[in-house]
């Protein structure tokens, strides 16, 4: 547990030692609201409630949590430190483990940015806070849900871009995959155990429960899952540079 | 204290190390010698746990270096290939990283940092952000992350590499003091650090070990009485292995 806590402390830490964390910071506090106040048309729904910004979110975590996880191995494996801290003494889950809790954190911090929202809605009515709470729930595991896979990625390639552009694509189809059109014509053209499980498989429906304020097992399950399958797929591809193309 | 066992590694075909076999005790220094791409840099990763041999094993203080990576690698002090750091860091926060990870934490890990530190003759530069320091520096910041938990076992690649002559002597002067209390494997391409630091010789080429003895017997090789001498007899020249005393 140590060395997961020092990994965790020195990625925290490198995440703020270069611009990268506060560009990332800053432009989650602009995106979110204008999200869901330009698409979300915050003020004339009329409801006190944050729906505008959780509606929206999963597309902006489709795109910014790729952009954070994508350093996390190709930079080790572009900067050659890979050799460094494959001689460290550390188990693998302690290294993706620290990894990954780092970025969640970065990602938490950026989540919490949107607070005044919340709390401008105290402030304009009577919302149902402990939906709110949920929904910050729903949206924290589903980014951690795109970290993890993004970082699973990133651990394929040494070029920062190309882990990018994997997760991007890896966490949109992903979330795609709950979308009533892709669900319609699944229904319409795929059989209906194999559209059902297809839609099991979205990070958008398992979200949609949390955004509407209900906690059930099976979708923390899911994102657990998500999370952990894809940390062990890091894990087994770095585990693999030991093998040296074997 | 370190034995590698008929260590092999192939990359797409290309056998890179062929059965190479040494032990080290402590006490010992020796130098990891051969022309570029002879397999010096693959036998040392494999000795350090960062590749895995296709077959052979090694081992670190009785550990194997494969099934008992976490055990053997917490007795290894390990400076890799063109010494990578990370840049944002300072040489200070990058050692304690490196203790931190073995579990060392408060006044301990102030201790051990500052004496790798100041063993490494970092100075100022310590607090800089290792981006921005010199070649030399960066290098010596990344031994002092080698040498900081005080291991039994030390595996440098090319230690001396891009140093000015000042700072090689500061390296040699360094290995020197360390090595009555441990087992030191130097690679390098510079020949004349074989007689200033090391007990001990090796000698590969193509993957094969063609030479493991002392300095002087290596000097022995060929009637120049050189160890420049010796090492292109035997790595330009027919391939035949010697064994020294």
């Amino acid at each position: 547990m140590g060395s997961l806590i020092a990994v965790y402390r020195r990625e925290l830490t490198a995440y703020f030692q270069t611009p990268l964390a506060y560009v990332f910071l800053a432009v989650f506090a602009f995106a979110a609201p204008a999200f869901a106040f330009h698409i979300g048309r915050f003020f004339d729904t009329n409801r006190a409630d944050l729906a505008p910004l959780f509606d929206h979110l999963p597309w902006l975590l489709v795109i910014l949590m790729p952009a954070l996880a994508m350093r996390a191995w190709a930079e080790e494996r572009d900067r050659g430190t890979l050799e460094f801290l494959m001689a460290l003494p550390i188990p693998l889950w302690a290294s993706t483990g620290g990894k990954f809790l780092a970025a969640w954190t970065v990602a938490a911090a950026a989540i919490a940015l949107t607070a005044p929202m919340w709390i401008a809605v105290n402030y304009l009515g009577e919302p149902d806070n402990m939906a709110i709470a949920t929904a910050y729930l729903g949206a924290l595991l589903l980014a951690g849900g795109y970290l993890a896979i993004g970082q699973a990625l990133s651990a394929t390639t040494a070029n920062q871009v190309v882990a990018f552009v994997l997760g991007a694509g890896a966490c949109f189809l992903l979330t795609m995959a709950g979308l009533p059109l892709v669900l319609s014509v699944l229904g319409e053209n795929a059989p209906a155990a194999l559209s059902e499980f297809i839609a099991g498989l979205s990070a958008l429906e398992h979200y949609d429960a949390f955004r509407n304020g209900v906690i059930a097992l099976t979708d923390l399950l899911y994102f657990a899952g998500l999370i952990l399958a894809s940390l062990a797929a890091a894990g087994v591809m770095i585990a693999e540079q030991r093998g040296g193309g074997r | 204290m370190l034995v590698a066992d008929h260590l092999v590694k192939e990359f797409g075909g290309l056998r890179a190390v062929d059965d190479v076999s040494f032990t080290l005790e402590r006490g010992e220094v020796l130098g990891f010698l051969g022309p570029n791409g002879a397999g010096k840099t693959t036998t040392m990763r494999m000795l350090a746990g960062c590749l895995e041999p296709d077959s052979g094993c090694a081992r670190i203080a009785g550990h194997d270096c494969v099934q008992d990576r976490i055990e053997a690698q917490s007795r290894l002090g390990y400076l890799p290939e063109g010494a990578p750091a990370y840049p944002a860091m300072t040489p200070r926060a990058f050692v304690a990283f490196g203790l931190q990870v073995r579990g060392f934490s408060g006044d301990a890990l102030k201790r051990a940092t500052e004496l790798a530190l100041d063993r490494a003759r970092l100075g100022a530069a310590a607090s800089q952000p290792i981006g921005t320091l010199s070649k030399g520096y960066k290098r010596r910041a990344a031994l002092a992350a080698a040498i900081a938990h005080d291991p039994a076992v030390l595996i440098l690649d090319e230690p001396t590499d891009g140093l000015d002559p000042n700072q090689k002597d500061g390296v040699r002067e360094l290995i020197r003091e360390m090595a009555p209390e441990k087992a030191i494997i130097i690679s390098t391409h510079i020949l004349d650090e074989v007689p200033a630091v090391c007990s001990r010789a090796i000698i590969i080429a193509e993957g094969r070990l063609l030479f493991d003895g002392t300095p002087h017997a290596l000097e022995a090789v060929t009637s120049d009485a050189t160890i420049e001498a010796a090492f292109r007899h035997l790595t330009a020249g027919p391939r035949a292995t010697v064994e020294a005393a």
